[in-house]
């Protein structure tokens, strides 16, 4: 197979192999170097936000803390301090409750590196608590993969006392309560446009 | 421009990126009346190295208000360049008004390690030369090739301190700096004093552009962008007349610098040799006033201290105080890129 000319006539095989250098004799002879690794590490004091630490001292002990708009009232969680719709301040902390719905959900059956806990298939979901407008991260097990849907009650399993702390891992995962589903077109992120509806029917608009 | 909104402090230790911006872009965007539903096109500048996490500006973002869904763009580099960008979506006419954002918190990392990570990855960056040194040996080239003395240096550096005494965003301001006092300070990296090297600072700046009457209908005074033009040097240090920064030159001829006299000139010089190169290149005569913010050295927020330049002179030219001004801002180890702003009051 004839190769491939490059514009000015040059062999493929020539560039690749690159014209001859001439080394200065100080480093002729010189083992050539074919590769170079340049770690890079920078450390840092992070601090997080006043949500952020508020939000996760009081899930060492369970509590699960979310912010309230002042512009419309929805709720966020986790909460940052911040209705990010608006660009403006929401500090108003709201508590929540450990029990929601399925808003939607992904079933996975590759396992991640280093997480032998985790068997497959698992079910990751955005989990909508009640009280909270968007939804909240989580794995729900408890039940077959195959029967998670949109809609479904679940509740927190929390870890044992001894273990909470303040991280982002006190919940093992979410189970099923067995409670009848919230209609999947009021579920998830419909379930804020429902209660906007709702509002201004009882605004009489 | 027309309205800009600036906050620059020593460390801004339990306060977000978020929470710095919030308040700031809405006292940008109010002091003309403008919500973020009359804003065309935002764009911001931040560094991932500073925040120490990928994709960090997204975050951020919540200080905006990106709901509905609006037109945004953001680049890893000072908001001066990020400035430009809007500024050119403007010269195509398809919006009459941008946000422009940026901002850096270097003070939870170590900045002057932060900024060896600018540096040719396989030879210079490795090494680890923090950007002291780097400036130090710059600024070395300098005076030995004669073209400033160290007391041309010590008086660039009382300059900046006399004028930022009065700027509430400058962190070194003194009324009574003296040469001969500067010249008795330690050296951090020889030739350089603590005086010669900016004043480190966590902040943040916004401005708010506007086209041709939407800008006069916003405020009384807008600072008219004439001129503006990027330029870059080589990356690799050996490469480069250090003592030279030719971008710097050819930034502000193509902005238009030498068109017309220049009241002031906002320097984005992170040392006293780079701002005395800068001057150099820009040629710019007595009859301007260089820095009367106090300039970069007197508080330098990384990826905001070139924005703050702009905004500065801008200020100056809206309040009738200037009708013509230069502001610039640099990126890259030892003033390897320059952009240049000419702005005029009508």
């Amino acid at each position: 197979m004839s190769e491939t000319p490059t514009p000015d006539g040059v062999q493929a095989s020539d560039v690749a192999e690159g014209p001859p250098i001439d080394l200065p004799p100080s480093i002729s002879g010189v083992e050539p170097v074919r590769s170079v690794r340049t770690p890079i590490r920078l450390e840092y004091d992070f601090i997080p936000s006043s949500a952020a630490q508020q939000y996760l001292r009081a899930y060492a002990s369970k509590r699960i803390l979310g912010n309230r708009s002042p512009v419309d009232g929805a709720v966020f969680v986790p909460p940052r301090g911040v209705d990010p719709r608006n660009g403006v301040v929401a500090d108003e902390m709201v508590d929540l409750a450990d029990t929601g719905h399925v808003g939607s959900f992904c079933i996975t059956h590759l396992p991640i590196p280093g997480r032998k806990d985790l068997p497959v298939p698992y079910v990751s979901a955005w989990i909508h608590l009640d009280g909270a407008d968007i939804g909240f991260l989580g794995l729900v097990a408890g039940c077959e993969a195959a029967d998670v849907r949109i809609g479904m009650r679940v509740r927190a399993v929390w870890k044992p006392d001894a273990e909470l702390g303040a991280t982002a891992e006190n919940v093992l995962h979410w189970e099923p309560t067995g409670d009848p589903d919230v209609p999947v077109d009021e579920a998830g992120n419909r379930a804020w446009a429902v209660k906007q509806a709702a509002k201004r029917g009882g605004d009489g608009a | 421009m027309v309205s800009s909104a600036i906050h620059q402090v020593e460390a801004l230790t339990f306060t977000t990126d978020v929470q710095l911006m919030v308040p700031l872009i809405n006292e940008a965007r109010s002091a003309v009346g403008l919500t973020q539903a009359d804003i065309g096109f935002t764009c911001s500048g931040s560094s991932d190295f500073l925040a120490g996490q990928g994709f960090s500006f997204v975050q951020t973002l919540d200080a905006v208000g990106a709901y509905p869904p609006i037109s945004e763009s953001h680049v890893e580099m000072d908001g001066a360049f990020a400035l430009y960008e809007a500024w050119v979506k403007l010269q195509i006419g398809e919006i009459d008004t941008a946000l422009v954002y940026s901002y850096g918190k270097s003070s939870p990392g170590s900045r002057r390690d932060v900024l060896a990570v600018q540096l040719d990855p396989y030879t210079v960056a490795p090494l680890w030369p923090d950007a002291h040194a780097i400036a130090a040996l710059q600024a070395r080239l300098l005076l030995e090739s004669g073209a400033v003395s160290a007391e041309g240096l010590a008086e660039i550096a009382v300059r900046s301190q006399r004028h930022a005494v009065g700027n509430p965003n400058a962190l070194r301001a003194s009324a009574e700096a003296t040469v001969a006092g500067l010249l008795g300070e330690p050296f951090v990296a020889d030739p350089l004093r603590a005086s010669d090297i900016a004043a480190e600072s966590d902040g943040g700046c916004v401005v708010v552009l506007a086209a041709g009457d939407r800008a006069r209908s916003l405020c009384e005074r807008p600072a008219w962008i004439r001129g503006i033009d990027h330029r870059i040097d080589a990356h690799a240090l050996g490469v480069r007349d250090l003592t030279r920064a030719p971008s710097a030159a050819l930034a502000a001829a193509k902005a238009g610098a030498g068109d017309d006299r220049l009241d002031l000139a906002e320097l984005h010089g992170p040392t006293t040799s780079q701002e005395h190169i800068l001057a150099m290149e820009m040629g710019l005569g007595a009859d301007t006033v260089v820095n009367p913010s106090g300039g970069a050295l007197a508080a330098d927020t990384l990826m905001a201290a070139g924005l703050v330049r702009i905004a500065e002179a801008a200020r100056r030219i809206s309040s009738g105080g200037a009708d013509r001004a230069l502001a610039h801002a640099t990126s890259g180890p030892c003033l390897q890129q320059n952009l240049v702003c000419i702005l005029e009051g009508e």
